[in-house]
């Protein structure tokens, strides 16, 4: 008996303790929100309503997520410039693009083509300034100890925010959504706001091409291929420089669309607004397991799910007022949690020493 | 001239002078293999000659064209190809994925199947299993995927870096008669190896390299017979 307690490790204890605090928490929370009804003045539809909108914005996130990740595989390194690349196609398709073709009437006359134009400049944006930066900022970095090329990515990120409020001003812009996207409409019997399907049913699409163009080209397989083992691609003939620029091209690609969506979403872009949705998507990626697709995915979608049902659902079960502005609090101590109990992620595996 | 001209390569890992102006060549159709031990600067000299260290300075012709002054990737395509030591095999991509990754450069779709074929003859294992993820394989098939993804790229020099290291005698033994029969279908080999006497039973020449300098060279019969070599790498007093 006394051999037992001796092995037992106090942080061990504390860790445990603390997970256990949580889950009393949430479950308390929760069952006194269902069934002993404290509060609950929620329909069903509410709920539903809570959980779709919590699918959109997880879409957006993972989206996001997706290029923390791909950079992550390739570089072992955290791109905190990437919300910025998200916030440049935003902006610069909003101002350029979008406020034109509002104001000339044919974004309501031709909406399909208006959203594909608009959507094109952000990704083409997007890319551009994220190839500027890898080649600019981290390349010549490529062999520097793990913290140089993580402090430069701040101080890129701080550099396109200056940059674009430079060029396009610290107002809030705001986004043209066209007629036939607003209001809603109903599937199965049930109302479902127009942008939050477009913005679900296009992030279906990215991921299903992103799937396919990293698991069957040829240059999926070199980007999977450099991620093992740069030297070892190289013997291959594969041109490493080149295919950790397509990799971040990709990334911002789907950022870019998740800045257009954003703005359908939230009807405004402004210089900021990379940044917490930057650091939002990383907590999703590392949610998932960062370095996987399917990790940033599935972490991205199970983050909104749960900022959009944790506070009405467990928040405002245990008696907190204004629940809903504490999503943020969820989603950061989930970011907390998961580097305590499963650094590896959801679905991550664990880092090999030579990554680490 | 031969096909592998190194003229006194020199090369550093930081202050590390690793080489230090080693020159040799290798005619077309020889399998040549080069001795040491460990930290001789084998694995260095090959790792110059595929491009991932530059030559500071030394001058690398194959075939007479300048190879030191290009990176690694360009030179698949001009004839070299290099099976890594410990395999380098890519884990997480399938058989048939690695050995497509042999052939990256190369847009011939019909050369591709046919090479891909003759690699299934040359190692029948690695076809039963194409669809496999190459890290579940065991370290012998690993070092046969490894030899045929290089031979993916119809290399005229293929370099190989301690083939037969952590792999049980038998399988030694089947290597090395591979590598002898890549040699006879027309690839020249360069081969680096600890298993000197493997390396000098299959070789037709071989170089010594002690601490980044080429001691003695000479055929390989030769070299076996040397008291020196018994001595040191032989295990024979």
């Amino acid at each position: 008996m006394s051999q037992r307690f001796k092995d037992i490790d106090y942080i061990g204890v504390f860790l445990w303790v603390f997970r256990a605090i949580i889950i009393v928490l949430v479950i308390y929370g929760t069952v006194s929100k269902l069934f002993l009804g404290v509060g609950n003045e929620y329909t069903i539809e509410t709920w539903i309503d809570f959980f779709v909108s919590g699918l959109s914005q997880g879409s957006l996130y993972a989206l996001i997520a997706l290029g923390y990740t791909m950079v992550y595989g390739i570089l072992f390194m955290i791109n905190f410039a990437h919300g910025e690349f998200f916030m440049s196609g935003a902006m610069t398709s909003t101002v350029l693009v979008a406020t034109f073709l509002s104001a000339s009437g044919f974004l309501d006359a031709q909406p399909l083509v208006s959203m594909l134009l608009i959507t094109a400049v952000s990704i083409i944006t997007s890319i551009s300034v994220a190839l500027l930066t890898e080649r600019i900022a981290y390349r010549p970095l490529r062999r520097a100890p793990r913290l140089v090329p993580l402090i430069t990515a701040i101080g890129a990120s701080f550099f396109w925010q200056y940059f674009f409020r430079g060029l396009f001003g610290s107002a809030l812009i705001p986004f043209p959504v066209p007629e036939s996207l607003q209001g809603r409409w109903t599937i199965f019997g049930l109302e479902f706001l127009r942008t939050r399907v477009v913005v679900m049913g296009t992030t279906v699409i990215a991921l299903v091409f992103l799937y396919l163009f990293i698991q069957r080209t040829k240059t999926g397989k070199a980007i999977r291929a450099v991620a093992e083992d740069k030297d070892v691609a190289a013997l291959m003939g594969i041109n490493v420089d080149r295919t950790i620029s397509i990799t971040f091209a990709i990334g911002a690609a789907m950022a870019g669309i998740a800045g257009v969506l954003w703005g359908l979403v939230f009807r405004q872009v402004h210089f900021y607004m990379g940044f917490v949705p930057g650091i939002k998507a990383f907590t999703a990626a590392v949610f998932g397991g960062i370095g996987s697709i399917p990790g940033a995915a599935l972490g991205g979608l199970l983050l909104g799910v749960i900022e959009a049902v944790g506070p009405p659902l467990f928040l405002e079960g245990l008696g907190i007022v204004g629940a809903h502005q504490l999503k943020d609090v969820i989603a950061f101590t989930m970011l907390v949690l998961v580097l305590i109990f499963r650094p590896q992620g959801l679905i991550g595996e664990k880092l090999a020493e030579k990554k680490a | 001239m031969a096909l592998l001209e190194v003229n006194n390569l020199h090369a550093y890992y930081g202050n590390i002078h690793a080489l230090k102006g080693i020159s040799l060549q290798v005619e077309e159709g020889e399998i040549v293999s080069l001795i040491g031990g460990n930290g001789a600067g084998k694995t260095t000299t090959l790792r110059s000659i595929s491009g991932l260290i530059p030559p500071k300075p030394g001058a690398i012709t194959l075939g007479g064209e300048d190879l030191s002054n290009h990176k690694a990737h360009e030179l698949v395509s001009r004839g070299v190809a290099m099976v890594p030591e410990g395999r380098g095999v890519f884990a997480k991509l399938t058989v048939l994925e690695n050995l497509e990754m042999g052939a990256f450069h190369r847009t011939d779709k019909d050369g591709i199947i046919a090479d891909l074929n003759s690699v299934y003859e040359l190692f029948p294992r690695l076809a039963e299993r194409k669809k496999q993820l190459a890290g579940t394989m065991s370290g012998g098939e690993q070092q046969m995927l490894a030899m045929g993804r290089a031979m993916m790229s119809r290399p005229t020099l293929l370099l190989l870096d301690e083939p037969s290291m952590g792999l049980a005698p038998v399988l030694v033994e089947a290597i090395f008669d591979t590598i002898t029969e890549i040699n006879k279908n027309g690839t020249t080999v360069l081969l680096v190896e600890q298993n000197a006497h493997m390396a000098l039973q299959v070789a037709h020449r071989g170089y010594v390299l002690q601490t980044g300098t080429i001691v003695l060279s000479d055929s390989a019969k030769e070299l076996q017979r040397n008291p020196m070599v018994q001595k040191a790498y032989l295990g024979i007093e």
